[in-house]
């Protein structure tokens, strides 16, 4: 069971829910993915429209545990204040730590983050950091008293996978009990599995399941590689090597030449 | 006097934030709110004064990643 902060978990599939092309596509998705948590976020609302109300029916029924983002945030400040409104609007602690220091990459601003990560952490919220592989970076989140680090594969949107492969595999064995959630970067099912089978003990997704052109069969897709990474490492994966090795025994092959 | 709810200015009379959420129609809408910058608690809304030129977000749920 994957238990983050005191939550048990049985699927290591979080799913986000922006960017599909309906509502009941997003239903569908979620619903084939198993996931038991989803990330939300909290905008402006009109009082004519009331968009966000209608949303919120709709996770609700889903009956899915819900990470409340900080996404857009770009200083400490917007990123607490968002945070405290996430807790009282979505009833939960949680919340998923994002201080975007670029905008091209949308890289974390991780000095911000470490600042705002300590804050919240001090006010009772349960801190799921958006940060990069850096080791520093993750000692000082968890000094500052978070208990789950998601550090990015790639840039969000990007669809590039795990892009920095030695820093993700260094910052696995550096913490070995800390959960570590790949998020952002992660475009095909074959991502995940990698992101599983090195160790890692959740992945999110979103943009690769909702612009899907079938998000709910790729939702279905991303749960299968997710289940299979982890049970590769599980059973503890051969280690790579340069030059072959015959796997036929050549002990008692005939003398044909 | 106007305040400026969510980057558009709005007419209102009412003196606290709990009145103007039910005046600008959110009722019992799932909604948090901060007022110039800084997040106003639900129990609190009433014993937030507003004054002329404050800037109110009224924000609800939301798709997010």
């Amino acid at each position: 069971m994957l238990k983050l902060y005191e939550t048990e978990l049985r699927s290591r599939l979080l799913l986000g829910t922006s960017r599909y092309p309906s509502p009941a596509v997003l239903t569908e998705a979620v619903k084939a993915s198993r996931a038991e948590v989803v990330t939300v976020s909290l905008r402006r609302e009109s009082s004519g429209e009331r968009a966000g109300q209608g949303f919120w029916g709709i996770i609700r029924e889903l009956g899915v545990r819900v990470l409340p983002n900080t996404a857009g945030c770009h200083s400490v400040k917007e990123a607490l204040t968002t945070a405290q409104m996430a807790r009282e609007v979505f009833g939960t602690s949680w919340i998923k730590l994002e201080v975007i220091g670029e905008d091209d990459t949308l890289q974390p601003d991780v000095f911000g983050l470490v600042e705002a990560a300590r804050i919240l952490s001090a006010e009772g919220f349960e801190v799921f950091p958006y940060t990069t592989e850096d080791l520093v970076v993750a000692d000082k989140l968890l000094e500052a008293g978070c208990r789950v680090l998601m550090p990015w594969g790639a840039p969000i949107g990007s669809a590039r996978g795990l892009n920095n492969l030695f820093g993700l595999q260094a910052l696995r064995a550096h913490f070995p009990q800390v959960p570590l959630i790949i998020d952002a970067g992660i475009g095909v099912p074959s991502h995940a599995a990698q992101a599983m089978e090195l160790g890692f003990d959740a992945v999110l997704i979103n943009t690769a399941v909702a612009q899907a052109t079938h998000p709910a069969q790729m939702a279905a897709a991303f749960a299968q590689a997710v289940e299979a990474g982890r049970a590769a490492h599980l059973a503890g994966p051969m280690e790579p090597r340069d030059m072959a090795a015959p796997s036929t025994p050549p002990i008692g092959k005939a003398f044909l030449g | 006097m106007k305040i400026l709810v969510n980057g558009a200015w709005r007419e209102t009379d009412a003196s606290d934030l709990a009145a103007a959420l039910t005046a600008l129609g959110y009722g019992e809408a799932v909604v948090a709110t901060a007022l110039n910058g800084e997040f106003v608690p639900t129990g609190s809304r009433a014993d937030a004064r507003l004054i002329d030129g404050d800037r109110l977000e009224v924000l609800a749920p939301m798709q997010g990643g």
